[in-house]
């Protein structure tokens, strides 16, 4: 907001993709991705992508954004500024997910299909490496340092340690019923992974891969069956986190420190991924069933906004 | 002094247990004659059941390959009219743990057999009611649902459309008439009854005149919200569709079916499983392969929770309250401890989508809405649990 009182009014004009914040969001059943505009809280582009768009995420310099089609089997890179896409970089079958290695180099990406995680070298837009992982690869996490990354597997129930050295998996720990999601936390020395139909989110001690802390949730008027946590996201001090809880329709605020549940923020219909704006003053979630998005305000822990966006919202990735 | 060693010596012989868990599950098929149907367009295919319990097998295998577990399926199916007994006599010297499909009376002898004393036996074919109630066994686990499951997911339906003025046309056969005996229980248990009712017994090819028949069979049902088939053979309940007298919609075992599972079932993740079951067998993924998928993931699932390989152990834990199995039906799958059956929501399909998934919102229960299908505990008479 400061920013725009100290630009001159022509320059906003000219200068508008660079200047506002943006919330890029997958829309898995329409095939385009939508942009809102973080200021002014409304959809400014809907740029058509593969088919089945899901997972996303941005290069470090932004220039580029690498989406998972999942359905076109392929990761396509797109320029942000145009929408145009680059190229396609080979992915294995039916790619869900992924995560770009703090190298910008490599992205590990789920092959949710196959059983299989792949390694790809954006740069030589080749294949570096295939590990089998277990059932609906999902999850994907890489450890700050770059030296760990994390599968989930849906149907196989574990989070599956990938030596980013030699490519290998070195342990595989058990979490409850299908695995979603994975985060690193506490500096890198923690391991958080939601389990959607286990109704839990369970945290690893990253040192020795053994159980830390199991957190489990309660939302007032929904059947626990219902609580199912998918997507997290850390706020950027790692002490709050923010964990979508499926179909009940809420997104939890849990105390990283303590492992406590502290909020529930009710949200659209069964809430997903999601993104914070680029000061982590607002958080957006994706909501897949009423195919909206939900803005809330981080500091009040209060929804502020719904902006309709295309069919089934998956992922989301912000752009500064 | 004693102890220490001697917990030392326990721990060490677990982590050893844990590591090499080789698992036979024997796959025990009656196989019975199918009735004859007018149309030649569903063709039951020979692997039906089994199919599901080898994708299953492929799953649990690869789960098992990260921490040391395996599992073998050996499939024994017995031609109609041969004794299933003696087979499942042998079956059980060999294993503890089986799925069973079979009709009831084959599925109970098995069970009551001496050598069956310990075992855990997945029924995965037999839907009768009565299994959970009078005549279940201690040693029967249920992954298939009942009858009344599935018509009391229709009835919910109904119940929530305001369909409350019902017609029933029902077959001959035992299977139809057993349907129709649960459907109309159903309907009394959600305040719903039926003003009509008659009796299908057409010896005629209907394909060929199902226009001229049809609508004045119908006529005579008068108007109604909805009219219900029990035809659970696929005899005649497709020739009904668009040739009824009221244009009304049609429920039961045609038109708006509630299923164990569907080619339909797409949300939650059922895709995944739809084309794992599609590229390993071509064809889609029936009932029964579904049961019978289930029973084999119950299985494996509390093996790696537990690190057990004993049916007891296995039992005991599928039967707690942390047992849950992931089967892309929108919520974990657990089973009764009341009478072994397993506790799942029942999709109310037509053959291109799925309509609703039952318990329908709305339809309460202290324990798990999941119980307003089926027999609940007060419901069912069977002790053999210890309830």
């Amino acid at each position: 907001m400061k920013r725009h009182l100290l630009v001159p009014s022509l320059l906003l004009l000219w200068a508008q993709p660079a200047l506002s914040a943006e919330i890029w969001v997958t829309n898995e059943k329409d095939d385009t991705v939508s942009v809102i505009d973080v200021d002014t809280l409304e959809v400014t582009r809907t740029i058509p992508t593969g088919e089945r768009p899901r997972g996303l995420t941005f290069s470090k310099d932004f220039s580029k954004l690498y989406i998972c089609a999942s359905d076109s089997d392929t990761v396509q890179v797109m320029d942000p500024e145009t929408g145009k896409i680059l190229y396609e970089l080979p992915s294995g079958e039916d790619p869900e997910q992924f995560v770009l290695h703090p190298n910008d180099r490599h992205l590990y990406i789920a092959n949710e299909d196959d059983a299989i995680t792949t390694v790809v070298d954006t740069e030589t837009r080749e294949v570096i490496a295939q590990i089998d992982v277990g059932i609906e690869p999902e999850g994907m996490a890489v450890s700050p340092d770059g030296k760990i990354a994390i599968t989930t597997s849906e149907t196989t129930n574990m989070a599956h340690w990938i030596d980013t050295e030699t490519q290998k998996l070195f342990a595989n720990t058990l979490v409850d019923s299908r695995p979603r999601h994975a985060e690193f936390g506490a500096a890198g020395t923690e391991l958080w992974v939601s389990s959607e139909i286990g109704g839990t989110v369970t945290v690893f001690g990253v040192k020795d891969q053994k159980e830390k802390a199991k957190i489990r949730f309660e939302v007032q008027g929904v059947h626990e069956d219902r609580v199912q946590p998918v997507g997290f996201e850390f706020l950027d001090d790692e002490e709050t986190v923010f964990v979508a809880l499926g179909p009940s329709n809420h997104v939890a605020v849990v105390n990283a420190k303590t492992f406590e549940v502290e909020d529930y923020i009710l949200v659209g219909r069964r809430v997903w991924h999601m993104a914070f704006s680029p000061d982590h003053s607002q958080l957006f979630t994706t909501n897949g069933v009423s195919g909206d998005v939900t803005v809330i305000d981080v500091a009040s822990r209060k929804p502020i906004k719904t902006i309709k966006v295309g069919r089934f919202p998956w992922g989301a990735a912000m752009r500064p | 002094m004693v102890r220490i060693p001697l917990l030392f010596c326990c721990v060490l012989f677990a982590s050893a247990a844990l590591a090499d868990i080789d698992l036979q599950i024997a796959y025990l098929r009656q196989e019975v004659e199918a009735p004859p149907t007018l149309s030649n367009l569903d063709k039951i295919p020979d692997n039906m059941g089994i199919a599901g319990a080898e994708v299953a097998l492929q799953e649990s295998k690869t789960t098992g390959s990260f921490l040391g577990h395996n599992y073998e399926l050996g499939v024994r199916s017995i031609a109609p009219g041969q004794g299933v007994i003696e087979q499942a006599k042998e079956v059980l010297a060999q294993t503890r743990l089986l799925l069973v499909d079979a009709p009831a009376t084959e599925l109970l002898a098995i069970a009551d057999l001496p050598e069956a004393k310990g075992a855990l036996i997945f029924n995965v074919a037999a839907p009768e009611t009565s299994l959970r109630s009078n005549d279940c066994r201690r040693n029967i686990l249920h992954a298939l649902p009942s009858l009344a499951m599935r018509t009391d997911a229709l009835s919910q339906f109904l119940q929530k459309k305001r369909w409350d003025d019902l017609v029933l046309i029902a077959g001959t056969h035992p299977q139809d008439q057993a349907y129709a005996v649960a459907l109309k229980q159903s309907l009394t248990k959600f305040g719903l009854k039926l003003d009509g009712e008659k009796i299908w017994a057409f010896d005629a090819d209907m394909r060929r005149n199902a226009a001229q028949e049809v609508p004045l069979f119908t006529q005579e049902l008068g108007d109604y919200d909805a009219l219900l088939i029990a035809d659970e053979i696929g005899d005649f309940g497709r020739y009904v569709l668009y040739n009824t007298w009221q244009p009304r919609p049609v429920a039961g075992s045609e038109g708006l079916n509630a299923v164990t599972w569907s080619p339909a079932v797409e949300q939650w993740g059922a895709a995944q499983l739809q084309q794992r079951f599609h590229e390993a067998t071509n064809r889609t993924m029936l009932p029964k392969d579904y049961a019978a998928w289930a029973a084999l993931r119950s299985i494996a699932e509390a093996v790696i929770r537990t690190s057990s390989g004993d049916p007891v152990v296995l039992r005991d834990y599928i039967l707690s309250d942390e047992f849950e199995l992931a089967g892309f039906k929108g919520r974990p799958l657990s089973y009764r401890n009341w009478n072994g059956q397993l506790r799942q929501p029942i999709p109310i399909v037509h053959p291109r989508a799925l309509v609703a998934q039952a318990p329908l919102e709305g339809f309460l229960h202290q324990r798990t809405e999941l119980d307003t299908l089926g027999l609940d505990k007060p419901e069912s008479a069977c002790q053999a649990f210890g309830g």
